[in-house]
């Protein structure tokens, strides 16, 4: 890993946490929930680096294994996680909004 | 994007661009951009679910983006972990109910911590592992994602009460934790210096693991929203950390969206309870300063009200503020308190709902639970919009709520809670507060909203009581 490729993932890193900070500082306290499990959800896409695990070459059964199973963690997130935030979202409704 | 495609593949000097690099690379960066699009429009109820649905398309295309992966030989085992997860995470997304979330979301993030840590773990055994910067990265994954991993268990199992809510306190606590953190430092370093000493990597994972239990261990059922919204946040720095090691930017970026949002609430949450992040995580140690429930200690004078006085006040209130608390979500009471506010509104009474930061176990506990119950949610206002308009209430009704409520907040420098923004409840012209019993809580801390003059508390189950009330208004006629 060169200093460059170093430097390009804190670069990322430091412009996504300012820009969350920014966006996330605006949600309001009503979507706080659901923010949580939205996050959540998208936290899983962890899932693209289990898949390369569970899915690579490798000489010991271990390593897929071990991928498989955090395919299947990330996916409950992935997947539970939209689900509870689309089914709570659904709720938000103003006055007079119909049922 | 067929175009943006082929006209990327055109550059590729020599043919030395696989296209299925190409796809792989392009389908993650619309992915990322797919996300924080969504999450933008989630600052708006009106908007959140269209940025949610965003969300999902981008993480279908991060996900087959992957799969065409040149790496990927074997399917099976992806394919094995993409059906157990769903086949467990649909109906858990479906039908876990509101009042549980606090669970669900506990659960959840130690699902997402396991799977970062398993990803260190295996990509250090597998050797995909290059240079110094990488397996530092490497090990504060696998120390953040095994922290979160059982925190998130210690956090669940109280909250879903399979472990005592109390905090659990042996001497030597903080210092204990304290060496383990130490040492699980040193072993990064450790680490850092001469990657191959894997046993060395195994005690990271096993210490890592202990510390999450022994971090929650002493924090008490009133201050899980802050240890929740800092598990997010662990998660969310072990994802960015993955990313940084693996050299995945979209990783890079969900996880620092993650992290930093688990920080801004729990920033939030502390702020809301007049606490420090320290005294949070190590306050409880020997004192009673969290508080999940209180009593009114000496037994002041209480004036205790039947349903049908609660009515007969509600009948002739112009204004009327609802405070809803954890023993709301407990009682599961939300649908039955939406009824008493739509008998008052039948009687042309003005409700309003006054929403505390920390009212709950989790951030937003009651917006989520009465959103549930069908309350249109402009009707629900947080601490600083509704605080003034309490003086001009007639009559304040807190529904399991006590802590938010408690005005030793603001006049007596010894509680523990002292100097915590409270829904001023105290100023309304008549407070009808509805608890199961006068015994003091574990924590005990003593609560003179209950004992002023113009208090009536109701005893009794809330749900049943709120019904038994809403009935009342409506057989009295007008």
């Amino acid at each position: 890993m060169t200093i460059d490729h170093i430097l390009a993932g804190l670069y990322v890193f430091s412009l996504a946490a300012f820009l969350g900070y920014q966006i996330i500082s605006k949600v309001p306290q009503l979507l706080h929930t659901p923010l949580m499990a939205f996050t959540n959800a998208i936290s899983g896409i962890s899932l693209v680096a289990s898949l390369l695990i569970a899915g690579r070459e490798s000489k010991s059964l271990l390593i897929p294994v071990l991928g498989a199973i955090a395919v299947a963690s990330a996916t409950i997130n992935v997947v539970g996680g939209f689900v509870i935030t689309d089914r709570m979202l659904k709720m938000f409704k103003k006055k007079g909004a119909a049922k | 994007m067929i175009a943006l495609l082929a006209s990327l593949l055109e550059q590729g000097d020599g043919g030395s661009t696989d296209a299925r690099v190409v796809v792989y690379r392009v389908s993650l960066f619309i992915a990322s951009m797919l996300f924080l699009v969504g999450l933008r429009m989630l600052t708006n109820p009106e908007t959140a679910r269209r940025g949610m649905q965003l969300a999902v398309v981008g993480m279908v295309l991060g996900v087959l983006g992957t799969l065409v992966h040149r790496e990927i030989v074997n399917y099976w085992w992806i394919i094995g972990g993409l059906v157990v997860g769903t086949v467990i995470g649909v109906p858990m997304g479906l039908l876990i109910p509101m009042t549980k979330m606090p669970e669900r979301i506990a659960l959840s993030h130690a699902g997402g911590g396991l799977a970062v840590a398993l990803v260190g773990v295996a990509e250090y055994i597998g050797g995909h592992v290059h240079g110094r910067f990488a397996m530092g990265a490497i090990s504060f994954e696998v120390l953040m994602g095994a922290i979160t991993f059982t925190g998130s268990l210690m956090a669940f199992g109280k909250l879903a009460e399979i472990l005592p809510g109390k905090p659990m306190t042996f001497g030597g606590q903080n210092a204990l934790n304290f060496i383990l953190l130490g040492g699980a430092v040193v072993a990064m370093i450790a680490m850092v210096l001469s990657p191959q000493l894997s046993w060395l990597f195994y005690v990271l994972v096993g210490i890592s693991l202990l510390l999450g239990i022994l971090l929650v261990l002493p924090i008490g059922g009133a201050d899980m929203p802050v240890v929740i919204c800092l598990l997010n946040s662990y998660a969310g720095l072990a994802a960015s950390a993955s990313g940084l090691a693996l050299d995945n930017n979209v990783l890079i970026i969900c996880g620092a969206l993650d992290g930093g949002s688990g920080l801004i609430l729990a920033l939030i949450m502390a702020k809301a309870m007049n606490r420090s992040f320290t005294n949070v995580l190590f306050g409880a140690f020997g004192s009673d300063a969290t508080a999940a429930a209180g009593g009114a200690g000496k037994g002041g004078n209480v004036r205790e009200g039947t349903v049908e006085d609660a009515a007969e006040l509600l009948k002739i209130a112009q204004n009327v503020i609802i405070v809803p608390g954890y023993g709301m979500a407990v009682a599961q009471a939300q649908h039955a308190t939406r009824d008493l506010a739509n008998a008052m509104s039948a009687n042309s009474t003005n409700v309003k709902y006054a929403i505390h930061p920390v009212a709950g176990r989790m951030p937003g506990h009651m917006n989520v639970l009465l959103a549930e119950a069908n309350v249109p949610y402009d009707q629900l206002y947080e601490l600083d919009a509704i605080n003034d308009e309490f003086q001009r209430t007639d009559v304040a009704i807190v529904v399991g709520a006590n802590d938010v409520v408690n005005p030793a907040a603001k006049t007596s420098p010894g509680s523990p809670i002292f100097g915590m923004p409270i829904l001023n409840v105290d100023q309304a012209k008549a407070v009808i507060v509805l608890k199961r019993s006068m015994k003091p809580g574990f924590a005990g801390i003593e609560n003179e909203l209950f004992v002023l003059p113009q208090t009536m508390m109701v005893f009794g189950d809330a749900k049943s009581t709120l019904g038994k009330i809403s009935s009342a208004m409506k057989g009295g006629g007008h």
